[in-house]
C-alpha cells in the first residue's frame, strides 16, 4: 500500500500547486470538494498529519476557525444561554477576524462545528425553519426541546397555546420542556405579556431586532 | 438592497454610474438589478448599530408607466434600503449624494456612456464608463469560470485516484482481520498511519481509542510539556475545548484537529505522562493533572457551599474562579458522592449540602 500511497501523494502535490488557492478563496469550491471527500469515504478533516491538511491547507482553514466558534460562543453563552443562530455566529465570527481576512461561509462554519463535537464540551447543530441553531453546552436537548425551539424561531418567543394548538401537546408536557429550556438559560420568561406569558429565545434576539419594519408592520407585531 | 416586503438581495456588489444605481450578486453574476438615478427623491443615512450594518436609505418617486422589468411590477414600499455589511458606506453615500446633486444623466443620453480616450502614443483605446466596468467584470467572470471548470475537472479525477485508495485500505483491512496471527504489530501501526495520511475511518475496528499511531505518540508528550504550567495556573484541570484553544492559538500554523487532540489524550494514562484525560458523566472530557484529584476537589467545595448555604453552578464558578462547564461538574460530581443534592427549579440549578448525610 506504501507505494499506493506515494502516488497518490504526488497527485495530491499536483493538484494543490495548481489549485490551492482556489480553495482557499473560493466557498463553494470547498463545498463540492468536502462532498466529493464525504462520498468516497474520506474526512479531509480528520487529522491535521493528513495529506488534506498539510498539503492543502483545508485543515489549519477549519481548525482555526473553531477556534474562534468556540470563543464567539463562551463570549455569548450568559446572554443566550449557550444557543445562537448561525447567522449571529457567522457575523460575529467574521468580525473576530477582520476585514481583510479571507471569507468563511456558513457552510464553512457548519463543518468546523461538527468537528469539534468531538471535543465533549456539547457542540451541535439545531436545524430551525430553514436556518439553524447551534448549541454551545453540553445541555440535553431532545425532539421536544427542538421542535419548541423550531416554533419559537418564527416570532422568537412561544406559549404554552401555541404549542398546544401547533403540536397537539398537553399542557404539561409543553411546560416541562418550557421550564427546560428556562433552566438552562436559553429561554427567557414575560410574565408581564398581555394575555399569558411568553418564553423568549435570546439566541434569537439579533435576528428579530435586525429586521427593519415599517411603523404599520411593527404595530401589528406587537399585541 | 432590501425593500422591507422582507425581499432581500444579499451579497452583492454595489456600482455607481452617472446615470444609475446597479446591483449585482456576487456568486451568480448574471443576477442584476439596477435603478435609474432619476427616481431617487432624496437619500439618507443609517448608521450602523450592534448586529445592524450601516445603510443608505434612497427614497424613489412612484414607479412610471414604462418602467423597464424588474424584480417586482409594484411595491407598497417607496424607498430601497442598501445595506453594507462590510464597509464603504461612507464614501458610497458621498458620491450617490454628488451624482443626485449634479444630474449629470439629464446633459448626456443614455447609450452614449462610452467615452474613448485615445492615448496617442501607445494608439490604445481604453472604454470608459459603464461598458468599460461591465465589460472589465465580464472578462474577470469568464476567468474566474474557466479556473473553477478546470479546478472541478481536476478534482474529479483526484477523487477517482482517492476513491480507489479507500478501495484498498478496505481490502487491507478485510485481510488483517482474516489472518490475525500473521500481521505484526509494526505492520499494523504502519497501516494506521496510511489511514491516518488519507483521513480514512480505521475500517477493522472503527474505534478511535488507540486508534493512536505513532504522530499521536509524539503529540501526546509534547502535550504533556506544553500543558504543565497552564494546568497548574488553573487549578490542575481544564476541559479539552479549553485545550484546544489553547494549544492551537500557540501553534498559529499546522493546527491540531480535534479528533488529533482526543487521540493524544487518550493515550496520556498509557504513557505514564503526568496528565491524563476524564470524562464525566455528561460527556464533558478533560484534562487534569495527575497529582490532580478531584474527588478531594469535591470536600472544599463542599465547605464554599456549606459556607454559604446554596451555590447555583453560576456562583461557584464566580467565586472559586472556574469556569463554569467545570464548576457544574465539581457541584455533580460532590452530589454523585452524596455531598451535595440539588434542588431543581425554574430558577436554575442549586445545590446544599446533603443535610440527609450529615443530620439523622
Amino acid at each position: 500500500m506504501s507505494k499506493q500511497l506515494d502516488m497518490f501523494k504526488t497527485n495530491l502535490e499536483e493538484f494543490a500547486s495548481k489549485h490551492k488557492q482556489e480553495i482557499r478563496k473560493n466557498p463553494e469550491f470547498r463545498v463540492q470538494f468536502q462532498d466529493m471527500c464525504a462520498t468516497i469515504g474520506v474526512d479531509p478533516l480528520a487529522s491535521g498529519k493528513g495529506f488534506w491538511s498539510e498539503m492543502l491547507g483545508v485543515g489549519d482553514f477549519y481548525y482555526e476557525l473553531g477556534v474562534q466558534i468556540i470563543e464567539v460562543c463562551l463570549a455569548l453563552k450568559h446572554q443566550n444561554g449557550g444557543l445562537i443562530t448561525l447567522e449571529e455566529l457567522h457575523q460575529q465570527v467574521l468580525k473576530g477576524r477582520g476585514k481583510f481576512a479571507q471569507d468563511v461561509s456558513q457552510d464553512d462554519l457548519l463543518r468546523a462545528i461538527k468537528k469539534l463535537k468531538v471535543l465533549g464540551s456539547g457542540f451541535g447543530i439545531i436545524p430551525v425553519g430553514g436556518t439553524y441553531l447551534v448549541q454551545s453546552v453540553p445541555a440535553e436537548l431532545n425532539m421536544d426541546h427542538t421542535v419548541v425551539l423550531q416554533l419559537a424561531e418564527k416570532k422568537g418567543y412561544v406559549t404554552v397555546s401555541e404549542i398546544r394548538s401547533s403540536l397537539k401537546w398537553e399542557t404539561e408536557r409543553a411546560k416541562q420542556v418550557l421550564e427546560h429550556l428556562l433552566k438552562e438559560g436559553m429561554a427567557w420568561l414575560d410574565t408581564q405579556a398581555a394575555g399569558e406569558p411568553q418564553y423568549w429565545l435570546p439566541a434569537l434576539f439579533t435576528e428579530l431586532y435586525s429586521q427593519e419594519i415599517t411603523p404599520e408592520e411593527a404595530q401589528e407585531a406587537i399585541p | 438592497v432590501c425593500n422591507t416586503a422582507g425581499v432581500k438581495f444579499d451579497s452583492g456588489v454595489l456600482l455607481l454610474s452617472t446615470h444609475r444605481l446597479i446591483w449585482r450578486d456576487q456568486k451568480n453574476h448574471e443576477c442584476c438589478i439596477a435603478i435609474p438615478l432619476s427616481q431617487i427623491v432624496f437619500i439618507e443615512e443609517q448608521a450602523a448599530g450592534i448586529g445592524k450594518s450601516a445603510k443608505i436609505v434612497a427614497h424613489l418617486h412612484p414607479a412610471s408607466s414604462n418602467k423597464e422589468p424588474g424584480p417586482f411590477q409594484s411595491s407598497k414600499y417607496s424607498y430601497v434600503k442598501l445595506s453594507f455589511k462590510e464597509h464603504g458606506q461612507i464614501e458610497f453615500y458621498r458620491r450617490l449624494s454628488e451624482e443626485i446633486t449634479q444630474r449629470r444623466w439629464e446633459n448626456m443620453p443614455t447609450g452614449q456612456t462610452i467615452q474613448v480616450n485615445k492615448d496617442p502614443q501607445a494608439g490604445r483605446i481604453r472604454a470608459v464608463g459603464i461598458v468599460g466596468i461591465e465589460r472589465k467584470l465580464e472578462e474577470k467572470r469568464k476567468e474566474t469560470d474557466k479556473n473553477i471548470s478546470e479546478a472541478f475537472e481536476d478534482l474529479s479525477k483526484l477523487m477517482e485516484k482517492a476513491k480507489e485508495m479507500v478501495e484498498l485500505s478496505k481490502s487491507i483491512a478485510n485481510k488483517i482481520k482474516e489472518k490475525q496471527g500473521d500481521i505484526t504489530e509494526d505492520e499494523t501501526i504502519r497501516f494506521k498511519s496510511y489511514l491516518l495520511s488519507m483521513g480514512i475511518a480505521n475500517p477493522v475496528t472503527r474505534e478511535t481509542y488507540g486508534s493512536g499511531t505513532h504522530y499521536h505518540m509524539q503529540l501526546a508528550k509534547q502535550l504533556a510539556g506544553i500543558l504543565q504550567t497552564p494546568l497548574e495556573e488553573r487549578g490542575g484541570i481544564m476541559s479539552l475545548t479549553e485545550v484546544y484553544c489553547l494549544v492551537n492559538r500557540a501553534r498559529g500554523l499546522e493546527l491540531l484537529s480535534p479528533e488529533d487532540l482526543v487521540n493524544a489524550c487518550k493515550m496520556l494514562e498509557s504513557l505514564k505522562l503526568p496528565l491524563r484525560l476524564r470524562i464525566f458523566d455528561s460527556g464533558v472530557m478533560v484534562i487534569e493533572l495527575q497529582s490532580h484529584n478531584e474527588e478531594e476537589m469535591v470536600a472544599s467545595a463542599l465547605e464554599t457551599v456549606s459556607e454559604k448555604g446554596s451555590l447555583t453552578a453560576d456562583e461557584f464558578a464566580k467565586l472559586v474562579g472556574m469556569s463554569v462547564l467545570l464548576a457544574k461538574e465539581r457541584l455533580l460530581l460532590a452530589e454523585k458522592m452524596g455531598h451535595l443534592c440539588r434542588d431543581d427549579s425554574v430558577e436554575g440549578l442549586r445545590f446544599y449540602p446533603n443535610l440527609f448525610m450529615t443530620q439523622s
